[in-house]
């Protein structure tokens, strides 16, 4: 990437087209100086993946295609603007799946060539914290943050727009993808995070006691494949014994271990840095159990809560464009070069 | 009229600048699969050698597939990006055509072969009378044998063509009865002045579509569609 000059845009606003296709959706939006949406325009493929059970990517990746060019236009319509009014282009090139994510930089790469806007590379989970900065606007760094969605559970410490310490992250599996693992054994379908949400609320999350695994070694770390695995075992030996199990209870004790110990290391966290504001995102951040739990544990502990609303927790167009506004202003613009990273690393640049 | 096409369908990375009856800038790359990284930087330096003003383009051309599913999609979803800033149609070239067209005036059987994995290749049989191109039979995915097969039939000299003739050659000189040779590799894999002019047919011809409308053509569904498939006429079948 390289470092380019700002004087022309130092005073008026400025536009940024976020552009996100790594997983299942193909957004786009349009955002004025960081935090004002204009638009937020969200194509979601989930029927589609629903039948196999998991986001396939050559089909994914199909889907990105056909719906780029409508999902641009939408945004830059709602918003009433032109390309040529955009300072910058933002758009996902990691981490994600390989084959949506190329859709999305090859797109955005033509865009920007063929109108001259330049281009900002942006990192999915630095979206998804940005996405609390269009929430709240009196957000500012630093602050810890959960990110947790079906491909990433990580805790950052946002120490400056675009500066990110990985505090801690999983060691397998991500909390949403053992969210959609669980769904599927107990026969909720995909997706999971949602599905399994709703079920528990009518479900006692005491029914069964499934382990809060903790990470020795690494006290920020999580892992998610053991209770995965409990679960499985627990569905396996009631049926050895022809007992029945409630998946109620079984979705509700399930989500409470993972919740106890999302919201265990981000009390540490919290503690460790004499945190004031704590914020969560991505798609497992609209958990309702999650939110409530967090947000009592800030409220004992006198901190201020951030979370996005559900529209800005899911994928969507708008927390990139939002990353991308920091980045720009930090003076980083992508060459024509840029690649897609699958497991493009936070901080990364 | 004046075109810019790109082929990024296999290994090989090409792109075209054409105007009319000339060919201002072609640039084509065959070296490792990186075509993300490099495509847009020599799409980018032809326009930049050729004073290329973006807007006096009348359409973009793509080689719309078959080929790699991922470079397929590089190059189509960078021209869907073009053509919507620039308000431009997009037109979509076949790309067992566009490889057929590097042998423009050949009378003999033109015999594209693209490595399609999996036992098959993406393969059409072609021929030039005078200045036209017939498709004597159409562009699909198909194991080897079938495409002999119908070349033999045809019983005709034949010329091979693509990244499938290396793979094949062994079955090639095997099976094929009618006098057949290899093109070399001044005009043997994807050119982007081959989807260029082939463009230029198509425009002419009210062959364009809206850049939102394009998607590639793939011959192909995907892994998980075909073992769903398989999945459902096997148990259909029991």
């Amino acid at each position: 990437m390289a470092v380019g000059t700002m004087k022309e845009t130092e005073k008026k606003d400025i536009l940024i087209l976020g552009i996100e296709s790594s997983c299942d959706e193909t957004a786009a939006s349009v955002v004025r100086n960081g935090r004002e949406v204009l638009s937020n325009v969200i194509s979601s493929q989930i029927a589609t993946h629903t039948v196999y059970g998991g986001v396939v990517p050559e089909i994914a990746s199909r889907k990105h295609i056909e719906k780029i060019n409508q999902v641009v236009r939408e945004a830059l319509k709602e918003a009433s603007i032109g390309l040529k009014d955009l300072s910058a282009i933002g758009v996902t090139y990691g981490p994600g799946l390989v084959g949506p994510l190329l859709v999305g930089v090859s797109f955005a790469k033509g865009l920007s060539f063929a109108s001259s806007v330049p281009l900002v590379g942006v990192h999915h989970i630095e979206g998804h914290i940005a996405a609390n900065y269009i929430e709240n606007k009196e957000l500012e760094p630093p602050f810890p943050c959960l990110i947790v969605s079906g491909g990433h559970t990580h805790l950052v410490n946002v120490k400056d727009y675009g500066d990110f310490e990985i505090l801690g992250r999983t060691m397998d599996d991500a909390a949403g993808e053992a969210f959609d693992k669980v769904a599927r054994a107990i026969g909720l379908g995909y997706p999971g995070g949602p599905k399994i949400d709703a079920a528990a609320k009518a479900g006692d999350p005491e029914a069964i006691r499934f382990p809060r695994a903790k990470v020795t070694e690494h006290e920020y770390d999580f892992s998610f494949s053991g209770l995965k695995s409990a679960v499985l075992n627990y569905l396996n030996s009631c049926e050895m014994k022809n007992e029945t199990w409630v998946q109620a209870d079984v979705a509700a004790s399930f989500q409470a271990a993972v919740v106890d110990v999302l919201v265990e290391n981000s009390e540490k966290a919290i503690l460790s840095l004499k945190a004031k504001r704590f914020a969560i995102a991505g798609g497992v951040a609209s958990n309702s159990a999650l939110r409530e739990a967090i947000e009592a544990k800030c409220r004992a502990h006198g901190v201020e809560f951030y979370r996005p609303s559900p529209v800005l927790c899911t994928d969507n167009g708008a927390m990139i464009a939002s990353a991308a506004y920091y980045e720009y202003r930090n003076g980083i613009r992508a060459g024509l070069d840029l690649n897609a990273v699958p497991n493009l690393k936070l901080g990364e640049r | 009229m004046k075109i810019l096409a790109v082929d990024s369908s296999g290994l090989v990375a090409s792109c075209a600048i054409a105007e009319d009856g000339v060919l201002c800038a072609e640039y084509t790359v065959s070296h490792k699969k990186t075509h993300s990284q490099t495509l847009m930087p020599m799409i980018a330096e032809i326009c930049r050698m050729t004073e290329l003003q973006m807007d006096t383009i009348d359409a973009i051309a793509v080689a719309g597939g078959p080929g790699s599913f991922t470079g397929l999609r590089i190059g189509s979803a960078a021209v869907k990006g073009m053509a919507e800033a620039l308000g431009k149609p997009v037109v979509s070239v076949p790309t067992v055509d566009a490889l057929a067209m590097n042998l423009f005036g050949c009378h003999d059987l033109i015999v594209p072969l693209m490595d399609a994995r999996r036992n098959e290749t993406y393969s059409g049989i072609y021929t030039f009378e005078g200045e036209e191109l017939r498709v004597l039979k159409e562009q699909s995915a198909v194991p080897l044998e079938i495409m002999i097969a119908a070349v033999n039939e045809m019983d005709k000299p034949a010329v091979f063509l693509g990244d499938g003739v290396p793979v094949f050659k062994k079955q090639l000189s095997e099976q094929v009865k009618v006098p057949f040779i290899f093109a070399p590799a001044s005009c043997n894999r994807q050119r982007a002045a081959c989807v260029a002019v082939l463009a230029m047919k198509y425009f002419a011809g009210g062959k364009a579509e809206d850049a939102a409308e394009h998607a590639p053509e793939y011959l192909r569904v995907s892994q998980a569609e075909r073992e769903k498939q398989m999945k459902c006429s096997g148990t259909a079948g029991v």
